[in-house]
């Protein structure tokens, strides 16, 4: 039992300096399993057994490292030399070739630049772009072992908060802190805290929202599978805050990992006495519980979160009340995001001023971004507010995929906007971003190139509200529908400039009248692309053509004289709609042709032309 | 909320004060601006409160608000400014419905709802001439399985009013709002036909329902064949709240009492013979007490509760099935009724019963699938044929151009047309109690007492309680009208929480008056206080006041029937309950 | 147990498979149920998702189980099943295909693959083809962003999909 700020400080000092040791991380997250660091640890393990360098090197099943484009990845901390290298692109095969890069011979592997990611302690080392605090544990620590947590300072914060400061004094410095919600709103948390703790009741509730439903967006995944200890500390402090001792962890079904580490996670916590009754002896007590989503991107929404909990429906309810008012079980409640609750417990033990140097005035501390779409480095990346979105784009993300022509960023999610190139000088934060029409939202953030359409993305996401509405009110249900009808006939050369106007309204009327965020936001992919692409709706709608060649009622295929004959296309063709002799021009059956686009793909003399 | 702190607020540049709490659509209310509203409704009387601000067809701009705000649900707050009707509540507003029609089939002229509509209301008032956004319009199968219900959610606006009043008011439990996004609407229990659940077709749904997706199945095309047929007897009973409500059809003041009128309407559109129901309350009250005092005597099954409510019966038979032993085993007035007419009647005046045909005006939607009940139906002849609401009648009656407000006043026929008092207050939650209390004052001192009113188990009050003395018995009653509380009601008996002797059980909140056939109240329960004060105006009015003392129930006795509780009684008045369980 | 609608195909599964019905009991029974049917409600997801698990769907005489447990309506119960899109009322496929169409792999061309599948199994989104070896279904972002498309067959990963790789990737599928 680590029952008092003493024997946390004896067990980590036991614990001993994390870097002193010789490791190898793998990254163990869902994404690196899909990519298959499974058979590249057992390798790896079986090479340390040969090598009877099984005691010497720690081989640490981590969390995401957040380095996607190169999965999967390993990290090499050599105790004796301080060498700390990454290696992507990994396979079984070159085990040998990594524990060789112990004794400083690199050979065969593919290393990659640490300016993807440093650690908390790096932090802000000149000319490295990113700053971790939200991940500062991710892919660095095993997350099923808590002492790895406590080694890296863990529930020092929570000690700190019971023993040594009042629940005021907490509030307050989250306050100071300016932290603000990470689940999109950006809502400052420290003033959310303050509104449950004034409430009088003898029960109430934390709850933290892992229902990460935004498409696209991966950051909550990868706190939770990689340091799930961070988000349990941050919960406890908040329950301290403001009085509760009931904490809940509502997380999507489609997280498999993400829960058995939680589970893992909240049983070594309980056991060791960090939650439970009398915490560090103080006399405060807290538990937390998991609950699971099934399926609905509005269960985000904090009001439809807690019905879901409640076992019901998971439609919004007007507010007032306010959750910190009226929430689950009708207790003052507050519900806070995984990230930013990641952010809590460095707070607490390094203090607001330090936070707050960090970031700009108005959105301190840092953001984590999912980086993906055309962009070269797909991955997660935790940069300080108000760093230009170029700098992660081009910077980061090193530009687009194929060198193609960049043309638009879309962040937050299916309530954001696109922002286009002579935009991306922008330092991004939660108000330059609404000022672009657009959100912070989650942190997804997904790079589009020459061959995307911006209506048809547009529709892309509206016909995700569509499915995911939970069409309690009529601007939502039915407005978005009608809107999803416009566009579909544009994308299908329908619209006519009066179409447009419609748009213009019905996207507006619906921001203005919606119950909730989901339909008071759900118009802006189409709003921003009207105002940044309006060159594109014009060419659908006047001149009935798709210039990035996606709507497929606007492209027909056809064969020019470069055709060769070689049959690969009428061979390729699901419809059977190309005939020709061999090595004859063919032709296609324009009748029957579905636009497929596989001839285009398949000829090798690019005799397909698509216009 | 407390309402110690007052608010100031300025709408539309006018300025007003109200409780702290209270919301932009009560505050508006107070500067006599109208805001309109569609999915909010709420029952005063009844504690029903639907307030989910869905529909958002009360939007009105607040300043420094950074979107449009449902009236219905956002409380005023101290120096709040409020418009209205600016141009951008207007145009939410016109969207709101422009969006709410262009999901709609807009079949106003062949609709049942016409006229009653509150969506139509609104389109009429706001004047759109064309439908703006239009695209694809759900569609949904109708359901026309039962005798009493007609669901359209073709029509459906997902205002969620039925759900309310079936699940919170009712709590039968069987709507729920089903899928999500444009594919929402809301159903009963696994998206079956009302006939395969527990619904009990109390109608309180349909009264919620402002549009014509909720409406009753309409008979009106039998009856018009029935008096056509020169082969059948027609005859016609109505039922007490039936008189109270139908003035309000023909724009006469809520609590008119039209019983005179009525009885000419209903000679004028051709029935053979207009009877009163309530005669067969006062039958009724004879088997209801003769069985409640013996229970008292025998010192067993009690509590004893009243059974002449359909909708109550069905929800007992679903819901407490291990208690289907102590309700009464009466027949309810309308059965009765038909039983005697089809018998005793029929055999007076020389008709095959199989040519008689019986028609009811009920306030009660439930009535009609009572009179389906196969045990309700001997040698192959229903007892009742055709049950009609009131709001059907009014119908018929303008129809056949019967200015109901313009008639004269007439007499029932004899010999089933002769009532008193106490059948009249069948129409009000606690008037079957009062008058079973009347008669058995009266055979339990054997003498004619004077003090007739027990207004203890008046009033509409989901749930009433006393203790009345009658003739030395202290009597614990309880009257409950709207099943929710009548659940929870039932389960305090169930855990032997609460002992009773008798209990009068009324599935509509209010009783009969608030029937789900009555004309629409749209919210507006100062209607139902006028029914009720007109129910107790008439039941005062009468000669009679004792079921016991009408004659034509003397002499039935005498001819026919023998005593309250004989073997012929039993026969013909008496039924049996099915423990049906959930479906 | 069949009904008049349907006379083959329809099984009660609580009475057909009694080991899985004692599971959901023996479930049910750890849960902390009492009178408050309102708390009990806080009960029902997870309930339903231990149901799901056990049956592999949800068919109406175990949703009235589950019901019944809980003290709840069969009719909110069935409100709830169909407003999460994890939860089915109907038996899926021996093969689970889900398309993530989740952002990244819509714009690296998600759409596409999902209608080579639809065309290949000639089922829409969210059908079982008729022999009942295949279900086709679209999930949002499975978090493997990097690898989109991405397509998941029961659990199983594929990524970097193309129209193409469908062909290839039924055939795995025996
Ligand atoms: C449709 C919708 C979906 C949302 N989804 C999420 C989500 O997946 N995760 C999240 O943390 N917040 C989500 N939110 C925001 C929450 O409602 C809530 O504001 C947030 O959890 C508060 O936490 P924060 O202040 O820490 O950001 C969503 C909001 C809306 C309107
Ligand atoms: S805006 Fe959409 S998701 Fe939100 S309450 Fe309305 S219908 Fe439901
Ligand atoms: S686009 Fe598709 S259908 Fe049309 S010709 Fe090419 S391969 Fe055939
Ligand atoms: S693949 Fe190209 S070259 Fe070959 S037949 Fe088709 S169009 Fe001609
Ligand atoms: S429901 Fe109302 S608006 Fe709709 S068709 Fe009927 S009367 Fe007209
Ligand atoms: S309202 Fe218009 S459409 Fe309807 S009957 Fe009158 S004229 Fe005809
Ligand atoms: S008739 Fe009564 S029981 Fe039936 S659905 Fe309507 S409210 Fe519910
Ligand atoms: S059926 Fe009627 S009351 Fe029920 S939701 Fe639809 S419109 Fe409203
Ligand atoms: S209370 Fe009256 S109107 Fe209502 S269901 Fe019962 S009998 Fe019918
Ligand atoms: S490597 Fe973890 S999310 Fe991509
Ligand atoms: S009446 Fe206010 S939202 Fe429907
Ligand atoms: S969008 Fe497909 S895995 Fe994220």
């Amino acid at each position: 039992m680590i029952d008092t700020p003493e024997r946390l400080t004896q067990y980590a000092a036991l614990l001993g300096d994390p870097a002193a040791k010789n490791k190898i991380l793998v990254s163990m997250g869902t994404c690196g399993i899909a990519a298959g660091t499974t058979p590249v640890l057992d390798s790896l393990r079986a090479a340390l057994e040969t090598r009877g360098l099984a005691n010497s090197i720690r081989l640490v099943e981590v969390g995401c490292m957040g380095l996607c484009h190169s999965e999967p990845t390993i990290e090499l901390h050599n105790a004796e030399t301080g060498q700390q290298v990454i290696f992507g692109n990994v396979t079984p095969e070159q085990a040998g070739a990594v524990l060789d890069a112990f004794s400083g011979e690199i050979k065969g592997l593919d290393t990659i630049s640490r300016g993807w990611y440093y650690p908390e302690e790096e932090e802000n080392v000149n000319g490295v772009p990113q700053a971790r605090i939200a991940l500062r544990n991710c892919g660095r620590i095993n997350p099923e072992k808590l002492e790895d947590y406590i080694a890296s300072k863990g529930y020092q914060a929570l000690a700190k908060a019971v023993t040594k400061m009042t629940p005021q004094d907490v509030v307050q410095e989250i306050m100071a802190s300016g932290l603000r919600g990470r689940g999109g709103g950006g809502f400052p948390t420290g003033v959310k805290w303050s509104f449950a703790a004034r409430e009088k009741n003898d029960s109430k509730y934390v709850i933290c929202n892992a229902d990460e439903g935004d498409p696209g967006a991966f950051m909550d995944r990868a706190v939770l599978e990689g340091d799930p200890h961070s988000v349990l500390e941050a919960m406890a402090i908040a329950g301290y805050a403001i009085g509760s001792g009931n904490g809940v962890i509502y997380i999507r079904a489609e997280y498999p990992l993400a829960i058995q580490r939680l589970q893992i996670a909240i049983e070594q916590a309980k056991h060791e006495g960090l939650l439970g009754e009398n915490i560090f002896g103080s006399g405060f007590a807290f538990d937390i519980e998991l609950k699971y989503g099934a399926g609905a991107f509005v269960c985000g929404e904090e009001t439809a979160l807690i019905h879901s909990i409640e076992g019901m429906r998971g439609e919004p309810t007007f507010k007032p009340p306010f959750p910190a008012v009226e929430g689950l079980w009708k207790k003052p409640t507050i519900v806070n995001n995984v990230e930013t609750f990641a952010n809590v417990a460095a707070i607490i033990r390094k203090g607001a001023d330090w936070f707050t140097s960090l970031g700009t005035e108005k959105s301190p501390g840092t953001k984590v971004f999912a980086l993906a779409g055309k962009v070269k480095k797909v991955g997660l990346v935790e940069v300080p507010m108000g760093t230009p979105l170029r700098d992660i784009i081009f910077g980061i993300g090193q530009g687009i995929r194929e060198d193609k022509e960049f043309k638009a960023v879309q962040t937050g999610g299916p309530s954001g906007g696109c922002i286009r190139a002579n935009k991306l000088d922008t330092p991004i934060d939660y108000d330059s971003l609404i000022a672009l029409g657009s959100m912070m939202g989650s942190g997804g953030m997904i790079v589009m190139d020459e061959d995307d359409c911006m209506v048809n993305v547009a529709r892309f996401f509206l016909e995700f509200t569509l499915d995911e509405s939970c069409g309690k009110c009529t601007p939502c249900r039915v407005g978005n529908k009608r809107l999803f009808e416009m566009l579909t006939e544009i994308t299908q050369g329908k619209g006519t400039p009066e179409t447009l106007d419609k748009l213009r309204n019905l996207g507006q009327t619906i921001k203005d009248t919606a119950l909730c965020g989901l339909g008071q936001t759900s118009p802006n992919p189409v709003l921003s692309t009207l105002i940044q692409f309006p060159e594109e709706y014009e060419a659908h709608i006047v001149d009935k053509r798709c210039p990035a060649g996606v709507c497929s009622r606007l492209i027909t295929y056809t064969i020019t004289d470069a055709c060769v004959g070689c049959t690969l296309c009428a061979r390729n063709c699901p419809v059977g709609c190309i005939s020709g002799e061999r090595k004859q021009k063919h032709v296609i059956d324009q009748s029957k042709c579905i636009r497929c686009g596989v001839c285009y793909d398949t000829c090798k003399f690019h005799a397909i032309a698509k216009n | 909320m407390s309402a110690d702190k007052m608010m100031n607020v300025t709408i539309n540049g006018m300025p007003v004060q109200v409780e702290d709490g209270a919301t932009i659509l009560q505050a508006a209310k107070k500067l006599g601006i109208k805001i309109p509203t569609l999915c909010y409704m709420e029952l005063d009387c009844f504690n029903f409160e639907h307030r989910k601000g869905s529909c958002r067809i009360c939007v009105v701009e607040v300043e420094g608000r950074r979107n449009l705000a449902p009236a219905c649900c956002t409380p005023v707050m101290d120096k709040m400014v409020i418009h209205t009707h600016s141009p951008r509540a207007v145009n939410g507003r016109r969207t709101v419905l422009d969006l709410i029609l262009s999901d709609h089939p807009k079949d106003c002229l062949t609709c049942n709802k016409s006229g009653n509509c509150e969506l139509q209301t609104l389109a009429a008032d706001f004047k759109l001439t064309t439908v703006k956004y239009e695209g694809e319009q759900s569609v949904y199968p109708l359901d026309l399985a039962n005798e009493s219900i007609v669901r359209d959610l073709n029509k459906c606006i997902m205002c969620r009013r039925c759900e309310s009043a079936c699940n919170e008011m009712q709590t039968v439990g069987i709507l729920s709002g089903v899928r999500r996004g444009f594919e929402a609407v809301v159903a009963p229990t696994l998206e079956k036909p009302l006939n395969e659940t527990n619904c009990v077709f109390c109608g309180q749904c349909v009264a919620a329902c402002p549009v014509g997706a909720l409406t009753a199945v309409i008979r009106n095309q039998d009856v018009l064949d029935a008096l056509n047929n020169p082969k059948k007897t027609v005859v016609v009973q109505t039922a007490p709240a039936v008189r109270v409500a139908i003035g309000e059809g023909f724009g006469m003041e809520p609590g008119t009492v039209s019983t005179g009128k009525m009885v000419t309407a209903l000679r004028r559109l051709g029935f053979d013979a207009v009877f009163d129901t309530d005669f067969a309350a006062d039958l009724t009250i004879m088997e209801e007490t003769t069985e409640f005092l013996g229970r008292v005597k025998a010192g067993e099954n009690l509590p004893i509760l009243t059974s002449c409510c359909p909708g109550w019966v069905k929800f007992f038979e679903h819901q407490f099935p291990d208690l289907v032993h102590i309700p009464s085993t009466a027949k309810s007035p309308q059965q009765m009724f038909g039983a005697i007419a089809k018998t005793y009647y029929a055999e007076k005046i020389g008709v095959d019963p199989k040519d008689l045909v019986v028609v009811s005006i009920m306030p009660c939607l439930a009535k009609k699938y009572e009179a389906a009940r196969p045990e309700f139906t001997r040698d192959g002849v229903r007892d009742v044929d055709i049950v009609l609401s009131t709001r059907e009648l009014v119908i018929m009656l303008h129809e056949a151009g019967i200015q109901l407000d313009l008639l004269e006043e007439g007499q029932y026929d004899n010999p089933l047309g002769e009532s008193t008092g106490a059948a009249v207050i069948f129409g009000a939650s606690g008037g079957v109690l009062e008058a079973a209390l009347r008669t058995a004052a009266d055979w339990l001192t054997g003498q004619d007492l004077q003090s007739v009113d027990f207004t203890a188990v008046r009033g509409l009050e989901g749930t009433k309680e006393a203790t009345v003395e009658v003739a030395g018995l202290q009597v614990k009653a309880a009257v409950v009208s709207g099943l929710g509380n009548a659940r929870r009601l039932l389960e305090r008996i169930r855990s032997g929480e609460a002992e009773y002797h008798v209990i009068e059980i009324m599935a509509c909140p209010g009783g009969c008056l608030n029937g789900g056939g009555q004309p629409y109240i749209h919210g507006d329960t100062t209607i139902l206080e006028a029914r009720m004060k007109a129910i107790y105006d008439a039941d005062k009015g009468l000669p009679k006041r004792k079921s016991h003392q009408n004659p034509d129930i003397i002499k039935l006795y005498e001819e026919f029937l023998g005593e309250p509780g004989s073997h012929l009684a039993h026969e013909l008045l008496h039924t049996h309950y099915v423990a049906r369980g959930d479906a | 147990m069949s009904c008049a609608a349907c006379d083959s195909k329809c099984v009660n599964v609580i009475e057909k498979f009694p080991d899985k019905t004692a599971a959901l009991t023996a479930y049910m029974a750890s849960l902390p149920i009492g009178p408050d049917r309102n708390l009990n409600r806080g009960l029902l997801i997870q309930s339903l998702h231990k149901a799901q698990g056990i049956f592999g769907y949800l068919p109406e005489e175990v949703q009235r189980f589950v019901a019944e447990k809980l003290g709840l309506h069969l009719s909110e119960v069935y409100g709830v099943i169909s407003f999460y899109s994890f939860f089915t009322t109907k038996p899926l496929g021996k093969y689970q295909i889900s398309v993530c169409t989740g952002t990244a792999c819509f714009v690296r061309g998600a759409g596409k693959v999902l209608d080579e599948f639809k065309r290949y199994l000639t089922v829409e989104e969210g059908e079982t083809t008729e022999d009942g070896k295949f279900s086709l279904g679209a999930l949002r972002c499975v978090g493997a962003c990097s690898l989109a498309p991405v397509v998941m067959v029961n659990g199983r990963v594929y990524g970097n999909v193309t129209a193409k790789k469908v062909a290839e990737i039924l055939s795995e599928c025996n």
